[in-house]
């Protein structure tokens, strides 16, 4: 920010900024340093926001920090909060690597949702259900009817070309209707906007579960979804960057036209990623409603994940694995939303750190030069 | 067809002169001190080859470009256009190859589009009488309220017309306004250009289509490589063989080092194998060919004739309407382009950066495009990386790839390098049919040298190979057997091929009839 007020002053100042565009790629470090120097600017930006608001900045920043990662306590609730956009990360990350522009991961969420609730609901299966049975069942639910969601806007992609931004987005509110249906009529506890509650069963193990021969995790909500969702992470990446299919979506999504030289089947792979993006997606709905909501209700399902996702996807340069650390920063920044008044701030740092880290590719690809006014071409 | 009886005495007066153009691009001359002349009332046309300098010289005119050197007048007054616009003044209009309409306006909206009137408030019905009555006057009827998306191309390229005439267009440059069109269209327009010039109106015709040139046109001017090499000779009178060695020239075809080898088995056939283009129209109409091991067949041709069809549903990528192709015996056409790609097809597209590479992906990524499927570069599912790692080290030490290291992005390649890329993956497969589409456009000359050296290298292993290619002279040096196709058709094969033969085939004359020593373009 320093060097903006350099180039204001150029005709005064013997020196001047200039951008060479690069032609190497940078080494691995200094993407990732230059992410880091970001989140830094960011967060000094906003510091200085929040002092001319007349807060003192250390103070806010330590309180976030301390209401995000301050005790075990609020860590276990960071990552519960992270858990369900991690999901819809890893959903928008494997779709936009084609350039399948999925916009409809909180519909497919919301699929997925429902999809786990009608094992209970419906029922599929008796409440009296073995965990062991009900969390694989509903876990497959979660995955087909997410995946489901996904198919739609794929198939009328490869087969009518139907852009993918407006099928999936619409898709969205298609899917909030169809559980408001359910969870105002059908399933409805007495009359009341939402279902019954589930049976413990069909509740993912959380870490509480263990607090009688763990003191330690007595009170912590995180739960396996977390676990599932790393496993899934790390599953992820070697998909894409480590087996043939990933390097087609690579190839497909670099440019279609090579992938289709090289004989690969555009349509088919189309449907097959916008499928397991929507799976993805459908299992974060599986996650967060057996293991936080534990009942079908409208607004802790529907909060918007689908979309924080998109952004945590593009945050992480839609690699997998960084999409983790994403997911928690974003958890704690929601979490602190409800420690801070007014809660605009965590919202408006979230904002600041986004235009700093897409500001800084621009150091990516071009390098910065300092000339003597005069000397350049 | 018969040809208008025009005369052309020399008292006509001129409209357009130009004289000593030059026109430069980053390394190319495009026009080089080309000389032009237009008559009133004519239909004069410009014949030459791709990057002969015809469009270039146009655009010129037309302000689109404007020229280094060179001095041009209309109606014996010098002018300068800095703009379309500028020229349109002066009464000069083009109408390009691909048509520059709003679809989903109509075609009065299109033709008022950029004027001055009407202003604010139009009173569309008005105009719509008018361009109408414009329209029945030199017998080009369009519907002023249809939208242009239903129209046909012959009707949109009427349209063209009449903007350019709606804006008192009395020179049109029209640039190869036939590539577009059916045949029956095209009988069509060349009605309505010889209403134009009935008219008073002047006509520049671009084309490459000799046959085309010697039914519309009064005369015609031929350049090459920037230069003129024929102004304004009259059309009555002169034979398609002078035209065509005008427009090919005469240069000394430089010889490459081929080793004597007799072809073997047959590889390829394309029996009878129609296909048509991305808008439709028939491009490949019955082509029918063969070609063996360690053989290379060229195909030569004018940009736009079927050869790109043709190299698309060789390869798969296209389907073919009729006929079919056997690759080794196999039948592939109307395949999945995998099914020729593992049956030992290896295809060297025309757009290396489009089609034949990923950009962003690393060069490793790049060379296992084709193998990736099998071992042993994947196993399973799984990519094996450093058996892809060491399979791309490989290809850039043999093929003397300058990269700085394999996992650089293949959009950091010069065109070469990015060529001897695509070059390596395809040829290190050792395949059994190699498919070529202008390998060495856009390079520098030690560049193509290194290609042709390859090419070369794969015919003595024993590949069969189709070389496309509108460079003639490339095309002569390394080909056994040439062939021409025009219009989607093979115009006759060659062994011993030279260029004022290959020329007459170029531009629509069947090999049997050049042979015929009788076969005089004039009619």
């Amino acid at each position: 920010m320093a060097e903006s007020t350099q180039i204001n002053s150029r005709k005064r100042f013997p020196f001047k900024l200039q951008f060479e565009p690069r032609l190497d790629t940078p080494p691995g470090w200094f993407s990732a340093a230059l992410q880091i120097g970001a989140v830094i600017a960011a967060l000094i930006l906003g510091g200085i926001i929040i002092a001319v608001v007349g807060a003192n900045p250390f103070a806010t920043y330590a309180h976030i920090a301390g209401a995000s990662f301050g005790s075990i306590g609020v860590l276990s609730d960071t990552l519960v909060k992270a858990t369900p956009i991690l999901f819809t990360a890893l959903a928008c990350s494997i779709a936009f690597r084609m350039k399948l522009w999925n916009i409809g991961a909180e519909g497919q969420f919301i699929m997925g949702a429902f999809g786990a609730s009608a094992v209970v609901l419906a029922p599929l299966l008796p409440a009296t259900t073995s965990a062991w049975i009900f969390i694989p069942v509903m876990m497959l639910a979660g995955i087909s009817f997410g995946a489901m969601w996904g198919f739609i806007p794929g198939i009328l992609k490869a087969r009518f070309k139907v852009n993918e931004i407006i099928s999936s987005l619409m898709l969205n509110y298609i899917a909030i209707s169809w559980m408001n249906f359910w969870v105002f009529g059908v399933w409805s506890e007495g009359g009341f906007q939402m279902s019954p509650k589930f049976p413990q069963t069909a509740w993912l193990p959380r870490l509480l579960d263990f607090g009688k021969s763990v003191p330690l995790f007595r009170g912590l909500t995180t739960h396996l979804g977390l676990l599932i969702g790393i496993l899934v992470a790390i599953i992820l990446w070697f998909v894409i960057y480590r087996s043939k299919w990933g390097y087609e979506i690579r190839l497909i999504g670099d440019n279609p036209t090579a992938a289709n030289y090289a004989g690969i089947n555009i349509s088919k792979n189309v449907v097959m990623a916008m499928m397991l993006s929507g799976a993805l997606a459908g299992l974060g709905g599986m996650s967060e409603i057996t293991g936080v909501i534990h009942r079908l209700q409208t607004s802790p399902v529907a909060a918007g994940y689908g979309f924080t996702g998109i952004i945590v996807a593009w945050l992480a340069k839609l690699n997998p694995i960084v999409a983790i650390i994403v997911s928690v920063l974003f958890g704690a920044l929601l979490l602190a939303g409800r420690e801070i008044q007014p809660s605009g701030i965590p919202k408006m740092i979230q904002g600041i750190i986004l235009v700093c880290l897409i500001a800084s590719d621009f150091l990516l690809r071009y390098r910065v030069r300092i000339v003597r006014v005069g000397e350049e071409a | 067809m018969d040809h208008p009886e025009t005369q052309t005495p020399a008292n006509i007066p001129l409209v357009v002169t130009m004289k000593g153009i030059v026109k430069r691009f980053p390394g190319v001359l495009a026009n080089d001190h080309a000389d032009f002349e237009l008559r009133q009332g004519e239909i004069h046309a410009l014949l030459g080859e791709n990057g002969a300098g015809k469009s270039t010289l146009m655009n010129v005119l037309a302000g689109l470009y404007s020229a280094e050197a060179g001095i041009i007048t209309v109606n014996h007054k010098e002018v300068e256009f800095h703009s379309p616009k500028d020229a349109i003044k002066a009464g000069i209009g083009m109408i390009h190859q691909h048509f520059m309409l709003v679809p989903s306006q109509t075609v009065t909206e299109n033709i008022l589009l950029g004027m001055d009137q009407p202003n604010f408030r139009m009173n569309i019905n008005q105009y719509d009488q008018k361009i109408a009555e414009l329209g029945q006057h030199f017998g080009m009827e369009v519907d002023p309220k249809a939208k242009i998306w239903q129209l046909s191309v012959g009707e949109q390229q009427r349209v063209e017309i009449l903007k350019m005439l709606y804006r008192g267009a009395n020179v049109l440059i029209m640039d190869e306004p036939t590539a577009v069109l059916a045949p029956q269209e095209a009988e069509v327009l060349f009605t309505t250009l010889r209403t134009m010039v009935a008219d008073g109106k002047s006509v520049i015709f671009i084309s490459h289509k000799l046959q085309e040139v010697m039914a519309i046109a009064d005369r015609v001017t031929v350049l090459r490589k920037g230069k003129v090499t024929a102004a304004g000779v009259p059309t009555l009178g002169s034979t398609r063989q002078e035209l065509a060695r005008l427009m090919v020239g005469r240069d000394v075809v430089f010889q490459m080092e081929k080793t004597k080898q007799e072809p073997g088995e047959v590889v390829l056939q394309v029996q009878n194998v129609h296909a048509e283009n991305d808008k439709g129209l028939p491009a490949v109409r019955g082509m029918s060919f063969e070609i063996r091991q360690g053989e290379i067949y060229g195909l030569a041709g004018v940009a736009g004739n079927g050869q790109r069809e043709l190299s698309q549903i060789i390869s798969g990528l296209r389907k073919c309407t009729e006929g079919k192709i056997l690759l080794s015996g196999k039948e592939i056409s109307n395949q999945p382009t995998q099914f020729a790609i593992e049956n030992g097809l290896a295809y060297v597209p025309e757009d290396r950066t489009h089609v034949g590479s990923a950009p962003n992906l690393s060069m490793t990524d790049n060379v296992i495009m084709k193998n990736y499927r099998h071992e042993p570069i994947s196993r399973g599912w799984m990519l094996d990386i450093p058996q892809a790692q060491h399979f791309a080290q490989k290809l850039k030490d043999a093929y003397n790839i300058v990269v700085p290291n394999i996992d650089t992005p293949v959009r950091l390649l010069s065109g070469g390098n990015l060529q001897r890329v695509i070059l390596a993956r395809e040829i290190s497969g050792n395949p059994a049919l190699l498919v070529a589409v202008q390998p060495t456009r856009g390079l520098d000359v030690g560049a193509i040298e290194g290609i042709h050296k390859l090419l070369l290298a794969q015919r003595e292993a024993g590949a069969a190979i189709l070389l496309i290619s509108e460079e003639l002279e490339e095309l002569l040096s390394l080909s056994d057997r040439v062939a021409v196709i025009y219009e989607g058709r093979l115009m006759g094969e060659v062994r011993e091929p030279d260029l004022e033969t290959v020329g007459l085939m170029m531009t629509g004359t069947p090999l049997d009839q050049i042979a015929a020593p009788i076969a005089t373009g004039a009619k």
